[in-house]
């Protein structure tokens, strides 16, 4: 049986190492577009703060490591994908033949559509070139520019003030993360940056990017112009798919997958931010574009092309962290809350804390926090296992923070009784 | 075979002594705030219940990992950190659904049980029988594998 998976990222990753260990005799190949041993996206912010080196950011430690798992790794871009004839084209014209192919092509970033963009001043921060480019511009005492306050943008936003640049953030949303944090969070983490001496500004887009030799100039919508040596991008990531134009597999916002993560064609699987799986608060699709579904997705893909399908997944919990110049953010499932449900906050901004938690019922669906990296794992046990709450919810609405308590209170009483 | 830790909720007396002899082990001062053995205490001190890192089979944590940073030790079974090679994204302490692995700001990276190489400090700091390091095939350590695998709802 070959099995071929399109990337070579923590999905597709995951995924090969599942299939190998599930069937000892398969024969696996993973296709990477990138020069450098598979890396972690992850990994970047580290190695612009010089935490790690780019060996660091490599996704497996050892040299051998694909070789020793019989994983064959070949360098290339699958322009191409055939599903009746069941082989994936390569940029070189190569052709290669599947049995059962994994789509794991990840994320592509979003370009925002202003005059300006190719300045080679204006940087992504997506690919490890674009780290080495952006360590060469962000020298200290540098004006820097960053353009998006969303995941990736909090979390590069340390490399910038680490590096001693002069930084000013640009954020459309009405608040930095607006996906992942509700408006006192956000409100919280704006306050934060700002303390530490970085420009804010949300509510408002780039309109241009004027160039001259000795600067930039980013000009916003609100009127304002910000004089820049050095623009980084991070307006968000897009499934990356034009691969697939024309060859029949269903496309929404990524690829759409049922829940064994097989897509509408026989034997053509997808995982992580290219796919648009089952999401555990929904029970709808959704690109999630996030390391835990994506190393769940990549398992449960293998699995299930070895298994001919013979494990349904229940979906993926949305979560993310940040750390943004020391503070901790963290969101999981749905923290913006459910149609009749219920909730408890805690807010604390003189502290920068905070926790929001949302219940349907006595359960727990989705929370928010700023300021707490002790024991935050315990947020998904509650949220995906379920667990009626009990005489907990009342104490958690009289005190949010005692979600360790009540972690413990539930599954004691559970085990207890059963 | 592999020996497990097997916590004992009705024999601990939150006295803490697991505690500070782990964070002793671990960053050489007895500080609980260090310890990766956690007692928790509800209910005007009546429950104290002890928890740590079950070292689960598919750890959520290794798997969830973006560089390796978690392996397994193959004497003990224990999902170890590598401190070296941890960037301190914190994934892992989201993914964990017990709240096992937690990121220490002092050190820059995450911290969890290793059952100290095979000889675990909070069992031999237990003055009770709350804590004990037996054959994994003893009833209480089935009973928190199946704890396990509930919470996870991933059977993969």
């Amino acid at each position: 049986m070959h099995y071929v998976i399109a990337g070579a990222g923590p999905a597709a990753i995951a995924a090969a190492e599942h299939l190998r260990e599930l069937d000892a005799s398969a024969q696996v190949t993973l296709i990477g577009a990138q020069a450098q041993p598979p890396y972690s996206r992850m990994a970047i912010p580290y190695f612009l703060t010089g935490k790690v080196s780019e060996e660091g950011t490599y996704l497996r430690r050892s040299q051998d490591h694909y070789e020793a798992h019989g994983l064959n790794l070949i360098h290339g871009e699958v322009t191409a994908v055939d599903p009746k004839g069941r082989s994936v084209t390569l940029g070189d014209g190569q052709k290669i033949k599947y049995d059962k192919l994994l789509l794991a092509t990840g994320a592509e970033p979003i370009i925002p559509p202003v005059s300006g963009m190719e300045d080679p001043r204006v940087q992504q921060c997506w690919h490890l070139e674009d780290a080495e480019r952006i360590i060469e511009l962000a020298k200290p005492g540098a004006r820097a520019v960053q353009v998006g306050a969303g995941f990736i943008g909090c979390i590069i936003l340390e490399s910038w003030v680490l590096r001693e640049v002069n930084l000013t953030v640009v954020e459309m949303g009405p608040r930095m993360v607006p996906r992942m944090l509700g408006e006192k969070a956000g409100g919280l983490l704006q306050s934060w940056c700002e303390a530490k001496g970085v420009t804010v500004h949300t509510n408002t887009q780039v309109k241009a990017i004027e160039s001259t030799p000795d600067e930039l100039q980013v000009v916003l919508e609100n009127g304002e112009t910000c004089p820049a040596d050095v623009v980084i991008v991070s307006t968000g990531v897009k499934p990356r798919l034009h691969y697939l134009e024309g060859c029949d597999i269903d496309i929404d916002q990524g690829i759409v997958v049922d829940a064994h993560m097989q897509t509408n064609q026989p034997d053509v699987y997808a995982a992580g931010d290219c796919a648009q799986g089952l999401d555990f608060s929904t029970g709808e699709t959704a690109v999630h574009a996030v390391q835990p579904t994506a190393t769940e997705h990549g398992r449960i893909a293998a699995a299930n092309m070895v298994g001919n399908n013979n494990l349904p997944y229940k979906g993926s919990l949305n979560m993310n962290i940040l750390d943004t110049l020391g503070l901790v953010t963290c969101s999981f499932g749905a923290w913006e809350g459910v149609a009749g449900g219920d909730s408890a906050e805690m807010y604390n901004p003189d502290n920068h804390q905070y926790v929001n938690l949302q219940f349907k019922d006595d359960v727990l669906v989705g929370a928010n926090s700023v300021g707490y990296h002790e024991h935050l794992g315990v947020l998904r046990g509650l949220i995906e296992t379920q667990i009626p709450l009990g005489e907990w919810k009342d104490r958690l609405k009289d005190n949010p923070v005692n979600l360790v308590e009540a972690y413990q209170g539930v599954n004691q009483a559970a085990l207890q009784n059963g | 075979m592999h020996k497990a830790l097997v916590m004992e909720v009705d024999a601990c007396t939150g006295c803490h002594q697991c505690e500070l002899m782990c964070s002793y082990g671990k960053v050489g001062a007895f500080n609980t705030a260090k310890s990766v053995m956690d007692i928790t205490i509800y209910d005007g001190g009546a429950i104290n219940v002890p928890s740590t890192c079950t070292q689960c089979q598919e750890a959520w944590c290794m798997v969830v990992c973006p560089v390796q940073a978690i392996t397994v030790n193959p004497a003990t079974g224990a999902k170890e950190v590598s401190a070296e090679a941890c960037v301190g994204c914190k994934v892992c302490t989201i993914a964990c659904p017990f709240g096992a692995i937690n990121y220490d700001p002092d050190s820059g990276v995450v911290t969890k049980c290793d059952l100290c190489g095979g000889e675990p400090m909070c069992v031999e700091a237990c003055p009770t029988t709350a804590l004990a390091y037996v054959a994994e095939d003893s009833t209480g350590y089935d009973k928190m594998r199946r704890s396990a695998t509930l919470a996870a709802g991933l059977e993969a």
